[in-house]
């Protein structure tokens, strides 16, 4: 294993990771800005990824993740905006000398090629010599169990060999930064949580940074060391997972990450929010807002719990059961509140679950409450 | 039942348009040569029974003219086809690299010789290149030549024209081809180092071969029986396969010997065009092998 990681080991002493390295981002992207004809895909972005750093960019469709990923590699340029690599400005820099590297999400490996010479290809472009690339690819494909695949075609691989392929046919050049193109998307769900954790190992063993673009925000939590939400070309919030998923700041954030229920209210003149479905919430930091200002707050279905008699007067509502889906790890509820709004409450799976129609309490946590920005 | 009723019609073409008048073709050249309407005995009759020969077949081995006529038609066919796939495959990569509106535009250009006639289009060349046409003309205008230099009724001319009037059958597969390719392939090897050049030598040249290969071929099958364009711009001397079967069928009446070429160029050009059925049916099975593009939407979140 040692010696396998050490085919991915940044090279030259220009590399970050070592005492001594460097100070400073890997990546500094600084006002990024992109039009195609009328819309504006990014608007002005500003992002930093740090050293080893394993960032994930999650969005919609549409929300600018893939044209970031694709002006960072230098398939598209800017049309305003500074990109800087370890403090060099990259943007006038072609694709092909780009010290970057991308997995992209239909693997595009190259089908005329075999598996060694797909792998190879980037350190022959480098001049590297015969011995060392045939050392280098070996030691590549032992590390993510393809030794033995060397002379097979990609059309002869199955979809998660592909995507090993893929990964070190860009991870064997020991690039600073690696991008990933929904590196999992095309995987079946059984594989994708393994690849999952092999990228994580394979990104600590080589101290690379990984910049990631998905969909999935259960992949962006689960791999990321920071998720930065995307949303119509602008950073809506960055940040490590757990503070993403608990303290959304806006209601995209919280709707895009575990579809939180939000709730809307008025500040009252003691700091608590009259809620419009006819709640009283306390909430753990009082807003910086003045009373009588109206403000939305996310609330999780998973921190919302059922409790026996009358609800709580405070953090706290009556609900009626609508429908019920099992998970697996639980239940997955819908109520409806006295004035009709359904949330989604999660039921833990030891509990014998209500029966449609039911009237039940809720309750939840101060600290369960995150107000909004917007 | 059904799938009889719908395979009949086509069936029915073939048989009448194409697999009978080979039989019909291969029969006369089975056949005699005798003096009356038409100009053959038939090879089996219900009076004499079989009295075909492989006489005319025997002939085309043996006779050296009739081999020099074949060898020369395949060489003409692969320089044509070469010197098209040569013209075609910059033609066919900048119309693919276009942007899209500009794409049908572009081939219109390319096709556009096509949809004027074939035989206005010979004249047209035999009006440029002729002793007083223009390229003389000009030619002697500025001087550069005292006497007209002979252009028409040589190699050069006949390549121009057959060039000329094969060049979109190569130019069109080949876009094909090229607009089918992955693009992200591209950037892939771009982005593991390689300069526009490198991408061009090793992606997508080597991922187009099928493609040109076929453009080839398309080219090469139907110039090999070429007899116009070689008759009206080529040498005189020149003798090529179509020359000699017209020769033998209008000239000379001997439709037994000429079917016998007819034939003969057919079986010679099997090969190419299974060649051809390969590349076309291996296209297809590459195509489908690629990855399949992601199914969207998907996430650990599944509640309705």
């Amino acid at each position: 294993m040692a010696t396998a990681i050490r085919a991915f080991a940044p090279a030259g002493p220009s590399v970050i990771g070592a005492a001594g390295a460097p100070a400073g981002p890997l990546l500094r992207l600084a006002g990024v800005t992109k039009r195609f004809g009328a819309t504006l895909a990014l608007d002005a972005l500003s992002l930093d990824v740090a050293p080893g750093e394993f960032l994930a960019l999650l969005g919609g469709s549409g929300s600018g993740k893939s044209t970031l990923l694709r002006i960072i590699a230098g398939f598209e340029a800017a049309d305003a905006g500074r990109l800087l690599l370890q403090g060099r400005d990259i943007a006038p820099l072609p694709p092909h000398a780009r010290p970057v590297s991308m997995v992209f999400q239909s693997y595009a490996l190259f089908p005329h090629l075999s598996v060694f010479d797909n792998v190879a290809y980037g350190l022959r472009r480098d001049g590297v010599a015969k011995p060392e690339i045939a050392q280098r690819v070996a030691e590549a494909l032992a590390m993510v169990g393809l030794t033995g695949f060397e002379g097979r075609r990609p059309a002869q691989l199955s979809g998660g060999q592909r995507q090993r392929v893929a990964l070190v046919r860009s991870l064997v050049k020991r690039p600073p930064l690696l991008l990933l193109d929904e590196p999992l998307g095309a995987l079946d769900a059984s594989l994708r949580e393994r690849t999952g954790f092999e990228l994580r190992a394979l990104q600590r063993a080589t101290g690379a940074g990984f910049v990631m673009v998905t969909h999935d925000q259960a992949e962006a939590l689960a791999l990321a060391d920071r998720v930065a939400v995307l949303e119509r070309g602008r950073l809506a919030q960055i940040g490590p997972p757990r503070a993403l998923y608990d303290r959304p700041a806006t209601r995209y954030v919280a709707e895009f990450l575990g579809a939180a229920n939000i709730l809307e209210g008025r500040l009252g003149p003691d700091g608590a929010v009259d809620c419009a479905a006819g709640c009283r919430l306390r909430l753990a930091v009082p807003p910086g807002r003045g009373p009588g200002e109206a403000i939305s707050v996310a609330l999780r279905p998973e921190r919302i719990r059922l409790v026996a008699g009358a609800p709580p007067a405070e953090n706290g509502i009556a609900a009626r059961l609508k429908d019920l889906a099992y998970r697996g790890d639980g239940w997955m509820a819908v109520v409806a509140l006295p004035d009709g709004t359904e949330w989604r409450v999660a039921l833990p799976s030891e509990a014998a679950p209500p029966a449609p129609g039911e009237a039940l309490s809720l309750a939840w946590a101060p600290e369960a409450l995150a107000p909004l920005a917007d | 039942m059904r799938r009889a009723l719908i395979l009949l019609p086509p069936f029915l073409w073939l048989l009448l348009l194409v697999a009978a008048p080979v039989a019909i073709l291969a029969g006369i050249a089975l056949s005699e040569p005798a003096p009356g309407v038409p100009p053959f005995l038939p090879p089996v009759s219900l009076e004499a029974g079989w009295q075909g020969s492989f006489a005319n077949l025997l002939t085309l081995a043996e006779d050296w003219y009739y081999a020099a006529a074949f060898l020369r038609s395949l060489v003409v066919a692969f320089l044509s086809a070469a010197i098209c796939l040569l013209l075609a495959y910059p033609m066919a990569l900048g119309i693919a690299s276009a942007r899209e509106g500009w794409r049908v535009p572009l081939l219109a250009l390319v096709l556009l010789p096509f949809w004027t006639g074939f035989l206005p289009r010979l004249g047209a060349w035999i009006g440029l290149l002729r002793d007083g046409g223009w390229v003389n003309g000009v030619l002697m205008g500025l001087g550069l030549t005292e006497a007209p230099v002979p252009l028409l009724y040589s190699d050069a001319a006949l390549y121009l024209g057959m060039v000329h009037a094969y060049l979109p059958f190569a130019v069109l597969p080949l876009t094909a081809t090229l607009l089918r390719r992955d693009l992200s392939v591209e950037e892939a090897a771009a982005d593991l180092g390689a300069t526009p050049w490198v991408v061009f030598r090793t992606v997508t040249l080597p991922l187009s071969l099928p493609g040109a290969a076929a453009a080839f071929l398309l080219v090469f099958i139907p110039a090999a029986g070429e007899f116009v364009i070689p008759e009206l711009l080529g040498p005189p001397e020149a003798l090529l396969v179509g020359r000699a079967l017209w020769g033998e069928f209008f000239q000379n009446r001997d439709w037994p010997l000429a079917a016998a070429l007819a034939v003969a160029l057919l079986a010679l050009l099997i090969l190419p065009i299974r060649l051809f059925q390969r590349l076309e049916d291996d296209g297809g099975s590459r195509r489908a092998a690629s990855p399949p593009s992601r199914s969207s939407g998907q996430s650990l979140d599944m509640v309705p």
